[in-house]
């Protein structure tokens, strides 16, 4: 088998949520996670959920995944339902999950060795391919406390998009980096989906990150958990995070996300510590 | 070179200590004999032949008990950590008898075994096992869940997860524990040698025991420092290598 082989133009897959569910019993009592989501993500297609924390948007991530179970409701992968965690969806955490116990060329072929009728030599070089893809080819021998956190995220994507999957999973890959870093992430990110076109579901509470990355964002409100709005962008790609036209889209999406959220502490004319304007 | 220098004038100085109280007549040299004396005994044990042959035997004991404990500690230990009634049966159990001394099961042992091999196998695996079991168990109830998740994402489950990613990630515990597990297996085994006589084959402690029984105090010390030796020995050849392995890949390196 040849890298071409290992390496097809996999066709994306079209994920489809029917009417979810989803509760947990916390310390703190009953929680309901998501109430009646619905919402389909067309093959190819790159969609960011945006809300404030809590609004059961990693929750829903992790039921596509097949981490969890639903409490009720359909989950739809290309006509064939979700039953648990499977090579065609991979996930990105927040928190990057490489394996401490192998260098960056292990933990990249970790999903390749799940993958059957590849050859030791195939799987070498579909992981230094992607290695290449995210700049890290001269790393592939690195301890992973080695490298800074946007080089741990870069190889946790050619981890995930090593076994070519039909979906990626992100759920808030780049919460935990410095500006600059996150911002060459966003143009490395979508240039790789020009490259191998997946669809992707990327969770985040940065509108400005979403409208940069998504075709389109969908908005999450809390208690229960459930879907407002959904916002197509027009902008053509690649995008700059910092143009006008994607701040003019954000400030908007904000504009939105605040009037679901109540304000926590109530600002009235009576609040003597309250600053002249917001 | 300079930590070596530091490390050679030290146990120089404390040769020099020891001889000067024995110059200085403080105490009986039947108690306290002089170094040269002490070295002429480990060389004479040395070219006779019988303190190889009884650190051959003691190593070997070691080995095979240690051995066993470790093959039955560690799959417990990953029992105890992924089965909730693992934990609170076996899990209990092993609690409780490893603060148990393990010079306490020798009497048992001894009543069992009578002055046998057995003897001496027996308490060096209680010493050995159930150190090693609750090190793993501690270990893999330590693991952060995220390992496992991201691997069943990658399509690892069952028997995959636990030894491409449970034990892997455990390691540092796991051989911490292996270290523990060894000194305990190492002290269990000083003790029944110097209980348990077994004509033929003796073992260190048991020379160290005659050494006693003879008033022989060169012989005491002699043993007493080729037991350190061993010891020391053992940490830097089957522990080291392990513990470089795991800071440089952990980063968990101090220098």
């Amino acid at each position: 088998m040849s890298i071409t082989q290992a390496l097809p133009p996999i066709q994306p897959a079209k994920l489809e949520v029917k009417s979810l569910s989803k509760s947990f019993t916390t310390r703190r009592g009953w929680l309901q996670a998501l109430e009646n989501v619905s919402l389909t993500v067309n093959e190819g297609e790159f969609v960011c959920l945006v809300g404030p924390s809590g609004c059961g948007k990693s929750t829903l991530l992790n039921l596509v995944a097949g981490l969890d179970t639903p409490d009720s409701g359909e989950l739809i992968s290309d006509g064939q339902p979700i039953t648990g965690t499977g090579r065609e969806r991979m996930v990105m955490f927040q928190e990057h999950a490489l394996f401490p116990w192998l260098d960056v060329m292990g933990n990249v072929l970790f999903g390749l060795h799940l993958k059957p009728n590849l050859t030791k030599n195939d799987r070498l070089e579909v992981a230094r391919y992607y290695l290449h893809l995210v700049g890290l080819e001269r790393f592939a021998h690195a301890n992973v406390h080695e490298l800074s956190g946007g080089m741990k995220q870069r190889v946790a994507l050619a981890r995930a998009l090593a076994p070519n999957p039909r979906v990626l999973l992100m759920d808030e890959p780049f919460a935990a980096l410095d500006a600059m870093t996150r911002e060459q992430l966003y143009d490395d990110l979508q240039l790789i989906w020009e490259k191998r076109k997946k669809t992707i579901i990327f969770v985040t509470h940065n509108v400005r990150e979403a409208v940069c990355l998504g075709d389109r964002v969908i908005l999450f409100s809390p208690n229960p958990g459930r879907i407002r709005e959904e916002f197509k962008i027009p902008l053509p790609r690649p995008r700059d995070i910092n143009s006008v036209e994607l701040a003019t889209i954000a400030t908007e999406i904000t504009r939105q996300l605040k009037s679901y959220t109540q304000p926590a502490i109530p600002a009235g004319p009576s609040d003597p510590a309250a600053p002249a304007a917001a | 070179m300079k930590r070596t220098i530091v490390a050679l004038f030290f146990f120089t100085a404390l040769i020099g200590l020891w001889q000067g109280l024995v110059s200085a007549r403080l105490y009986s040299p039947v108690l306290v004999p002089p170094p040269a004396s002490v070295a002429e005994y480990i060389l004479d044990a040395l070219a006779d032949g019988s303190l190889l042959s009884a650190s051959w035997v003691t190593c070997k004991r070691l080995f095979i008990g240690y051995l066993i404990g470790c093959v039955i500690g560690l799959p417990l230990g990953l029992a105890t950590a992924r089965s909730k009634y693992m934990s609170d049966t076996v899990g209990v159990l092993a609690l409780g008898l490893q603060t148990l001394p393990s010079v306490c099961w020798l009497p048992l042992s001894l009543l069992w075994f009578q002055q046998s091999e057995g003897t001496i196998l027996f308490v060096v695996i209680m010493g050995t096992l159930w150190s090693v079991l609750i090190a793993v168990d501690n270990g893999v109830k330590n693991l952060p869940p995220i390992y496992t998740r991201a691997a069943r994402t990658m399509g690892s489950k069952g028997l995959h997860t636990l030894v491409k990613v449970v034990l892997p990630a455990s390691l540092p515990y796991v051989v911490s524990g292996m270290k523990q597990g060894w000194a305990f297996a190492w002290r269990s085994l000083m003790a029944a040698e110097i209980y348990v006589t077994i004509l033929g084959s003796e073992g260190l402690g048991h020379i160290l025991h005659f050494g006693r029984e003879l008033s022989a105090m060169d012989q005491v010390i002699g043993v007493m420092l080729v037991i350190v030796l061993i010891g020391l020995l053992a940490d830097k050849l089957l522990f080291s290598p392990w513990e470089n392995f795991l800071h440089s890949r952990w980063g968990t390196a101090r220098n």
